[in-house]
C-alpha cells in the first residue's frame, strides 16, 4: 500500500540533491577558512614561542618579539571598556527599563543601529577630529582608547538591552509589589540576572577593539616605540602605544627583508588573541545558559 | 512603615538623570562623529568647491607639484567594483548557507557551524588583509598567470569571506522568523524541503534577506585594512577583476598619516570620510526600514 511511486522517488531524490547543493555551499564558506588558518599556522610555527610574546622587536622590527604591541593592545582595550562598558549598560537600561515606546526611543535605536555602522575609517577621522585635536589630548593612549570606545559602544548597548528583555517582567513585578524603586529593581534584581548576556557582549568587543587597526592608526599607535621589557606599566595614558592590529599592519607592508615566519607569527599571535577571546564567551554564554533558573 | 532618608532620593534621582544622559548618548555621538569630521574638512568645501569635477572626474593627484586635482570618480569605482564582486560572491554563498543551517542541518552539526561561522566573523581586518596579501596574492599570481595578484579578484574575494557571516546570521533569522503555520500547511500538502524552501521560504523571507545583504554591503563599503593591503594602489576606473585598485576607504588610511594637518589634502581626505559616512548612513537606514517592514506583519 506504501510503495514507493515514481514520483515519490523522484521527490526525495530532488530532496537529498537540494541538500547536497546547500551543503557544498557551506563548506565552501567554512573550508577555506580553516585551510588558510592552518596554513598561517604552519607558516608561523619556526618563531612561535614564549619568548616571541615577551621580548620587544628589534632590528628594525626584523628580529625580536612582539611585547611593546602585545602589551599596547591590552592597555587601549583595557581602557577602551572600562569607558564604554558603563555608558553602554546604562544606555541600555535607559532603553529598556524607563523610556517608553516613542520617537525618542526610535531615534535612540536608529543613531545606534548607525553608529555601529559607521566606517572604521571613519571612527579615526572622528577620533582624530575630535580627542586629539579640538581636546588636545594629542596622539596618545586616551585617544585612540576613547575613539575604541565609541565603536565598540553600539554593539554593547544591543546585546545588553537584549540581556535585559530577556529577565521576565514577573521578576521586576515582585520587586515593585514590596515597594522597591526602579532604580532599586534594576540594581538588585534585574542587572544580576542579565549579567551573562551583557558580560558575553562585552567581552566579545574586547576581541574587536584588539583587532581593529584603523582607529588607532591616527589616534594614537604608532610605528616604533622603545619601551622598557618584564615590566606591566610601561606605557603612560599620554604615551602613544605600540599595537599588535597595526603592527602587523607596518611589517608586512613597510618593512623589507623580513625572516619569512615574522608577520605570519603576528598574524597568529592575533588571530589567537580573538578567537580564544571570542571562545571564552561562547563558552560563557554556554555555560551560563544551563544555569537559568528559569 | 520607614520613610526614606532625603539623600537616597536625591542619589536615586541623581542615577536616573545619569541613566537618561547614557540613553541619549548614542544621538550624540552620531551627531558628533558627522561635526567633528566635518568640522575638520569643512574648508575644503567653501573655498572653490566644484561638486561636477569632484565627483565625476577620475583625476586623483592630490600631491601634484604644478596641477593639483581632487576627482574621485576612480575611487568611488574602486569601491564599488571590489563590494559588487564580494557581494556576487557572499550573497549566494551566503543565502545557500542560511538556508542550510535552518533547513537542512541536523540539531548537532547546527550549533557547530553557528559557532564557526561567529568565528569567521570574528577575524580582524587586518588579518584578512594579511590572508589577501599573502596568501590569495601567489594563489591568484599562480592560477591566473598575472604579474600582479593585488587586484579586485583578492579584494573581492576577502570581503565576500567577511561579509559572509553577516549574511548568513541575519538572513537564518529572517528565515527562522517566517511562521510556522506556512511551513506546516505547505509540508500538508506534500511538498519536498527544496519546494517548501523555494516556494513558500524564500519569498517570505525576501524582506529579511534583502536586510541581510544591505548590511552585507554596508560592511564591504567600509571596510578599510583588508582593502588597503589587498586591492593595490592603483588610482584608476578597473576596466577587469585582475586590475588594481584603490578604494575610498583606503585612500583616507594610506594618505591621511602624510597629509600636513588642515592642509587641503588633509581637508579632501574629511570630505571623503563625510561621503562614507553618507553611504553607510543610507544603506544602514534602508536596512532598518526594510527590517521594521518585516516586525510589523
Amino acid at each position: 500500500m506504501f510503495k514507493a511511486t515514481p514520483l515519490t522517488r523522484r521527490k526525495a531524490y530532488a530532496e537529498r540533491a537540494a541538500q547536497a547543493v546547500f551543503l557544498a555551499m557551506t563548506l565552501t564558506m567554512v573550508v577555506p577558512l580553516v585551510v588558510i588558518v592552518a596554513y598561517l599556522f604552519v607558516q608561523a610555527w619556526p618563531i612561535l614561542s614564549l619568548d616571541f610574546l615577551l621580548t620587544v622587536p628589534t632590528h628594525g622590527m626584523r628580529a625580536g618579539g612582539i611585547w611593546s604591541p602585545l602589551l599596547g593592545t591590552l592597555y587601549l582595550v583595557a581602557l577602551s571598556l572600562v569607558v564604554a562598558t558603563p555608558i553602554g549598560v546604562l544606555a541600555a537600561v535607559f532603553l529598556n527599563e524607563y523610556a517608553r515606546e516613542s520617537w525618542v526611543t526610535r531615534v535612540i535605536n536608529l543613531a545606534v543601529v548607525n553608529l555601529a555602522g559607521v566606517p572604521s575609517i571613519v571612527h579615526a577621522l572622528f577620533g582624530l577630529g575630535a580627542f586629539v585635536l579640538f581636546a588636545h589630548m594629542g596622539k596618545s593612549i586616551l585617544a585612540a582608547s576613547l575613539t575604541l570606545a565609541i565603536m565598540t559602544l553600539p554593539v554593547i548597548i544591543a546585546s545588553t538591552k537584549e540581556a535585559l528583555s530577556s529577565v521576565p517582567m514577573a521578576f521586576r513585578e515582585a520587586c515593585w509589589n514590596v515597594g522597591a524603586t526602579r532604580w532599586q529593581t534594576i540594581w538588585h534584581v534585574v542587572l544580576p540576572n542579565s549579567i551573562s548576556g551583557i558580560l558575553t557582549g562585552v567581552i566579545l568587543q574586547v576581541s574587536r577593539a584588539a583587532g581593529e587597526t584603523a582607529p588607532i592608526m591616527f589616534t594614537g599607535a604608532v610605528f616604533y616605540k622603545a619601551i622598557p621589557e618584564g615590566t606591566l606599566f610601561a606605557y603612560g595614558l599620554f604615551d602613544q602605544c605600540m599595537a599588535l592590529s597595526m603592527h602587523l599592519f607596518t611589517i608586512s607592508t613597510q618593512v623589507p627583508d623580513l625572516p619569512k615566519a615574522l608577520p605570519y607569527g603576528a598574524a597568529v599571535v592575533l588571530l589567537g588573541v580573538v578567537l580564544i577571546v571570542n571562545a571564552l564567551a561562547i563558552v560563557l554564554r554556554i555555560h551560563l545558559r544551563s544555569r537559568k533558573k528559569w | 512603615m520607614q520613610t526614606r532618608r532625603r539623600w537616597e532620593i536625591l542619589v536615586e534621582a541623581a542615577i536616573e538623570s545619569l541613566i537618561r544622559l547614557c540613553g541619549v548618548s548614542a544621538i550624540l555621538f552620531v551627531f558628533g562623529i558627522f561635526f567633528f569630521v566635518f568640522r575638520e574638512g569643512a574648508g575644503f568645501l567653501f573655498s572653490g568647491f566644484n561638486a561636477r569635477e569632484f565627483f565625476t572626474s577620475p583625476e586623483w593627484y592630490p600631491t601634484s607639484q604644478s596641477h593639483v586635482r581632487y576627482g574621485v570618480l576612480a575611487l568611488i569605482a574602486g569601491t564599488a567594483s571590489v563590494t559588487a564582486l564580494a557581494m556576487a560572491i557572499a550573497v549566494p554563498f551566503g543565502v545557500g548557507a542560511a538556508i542550510f543551517v535552518s533547513e537542512f542541518c541536523g540539531p548537532r552539526w547546527k550549533e557547530a557551524l553557528k559557532i564557526t561561522i561567529e568565528l569567521l566573523a570574528a577575524i580582524p581586518s587586518v588579518v584578512w588583509g594579511f590572508i589577501g596579501l599573502t596568501v590569495m596574492n601567489p594563489l591568484i599570481m599562480w592560477g591566473f598567470g598575472v604579474p600582479i595578484g593585488l587586484t579586485v579578484l583578492n579584494g573581492g574575494v576577502v570581503l565576500a569571506l567577511m561579509s559572509v557571516p553577516i549574511i548568513v546570521s541575519i538572513g537564518e533569522d529572517a528565515i527562522r522568523a517566517v511562521p510556522d503555520s506556512y511551513r506546516e500547511a505547505a509540508l500538508a500538502l506534500g511538498v519536498t524541503r527544496w519546494q517548501l524552501v523555494y516556494r513558500v521560504l524564500l519569498p517570505a523571507a525576501k524582506n529579511g534577506l534583502l536586510a541581510a545583504v544591505l548590511l552585507g554591503v554596508g560592511r564591504a563599503a567600509g571596510e578599510t585594512m583588508a582593502v588597503l593591503m589587498a586591492t593595490g594602489h592603483a588610482v584608476k576606473i578597473p576596466t577587469s577583476v585582475m586590475d588594481s585598485v584603490r578604494t575610498l576607504t583606503a585612500t583616507i588610511a594610506a594618505e591621511l598619516g602624510e597629509a600636513p594637518v588642515h592642509s587641503e589634502h588633509y581637508q579632501v581626505l574629511f570630505i571623503i570620510g563625510i561621503l562614507l559616512f553618507s553611504i553607510t548612513f543610507v544603506v544602514n537606514l534602508t536596512a532598518d526600514l526594510v527590517v521594521r517592514g518585516i516586525k510589523r506583519r
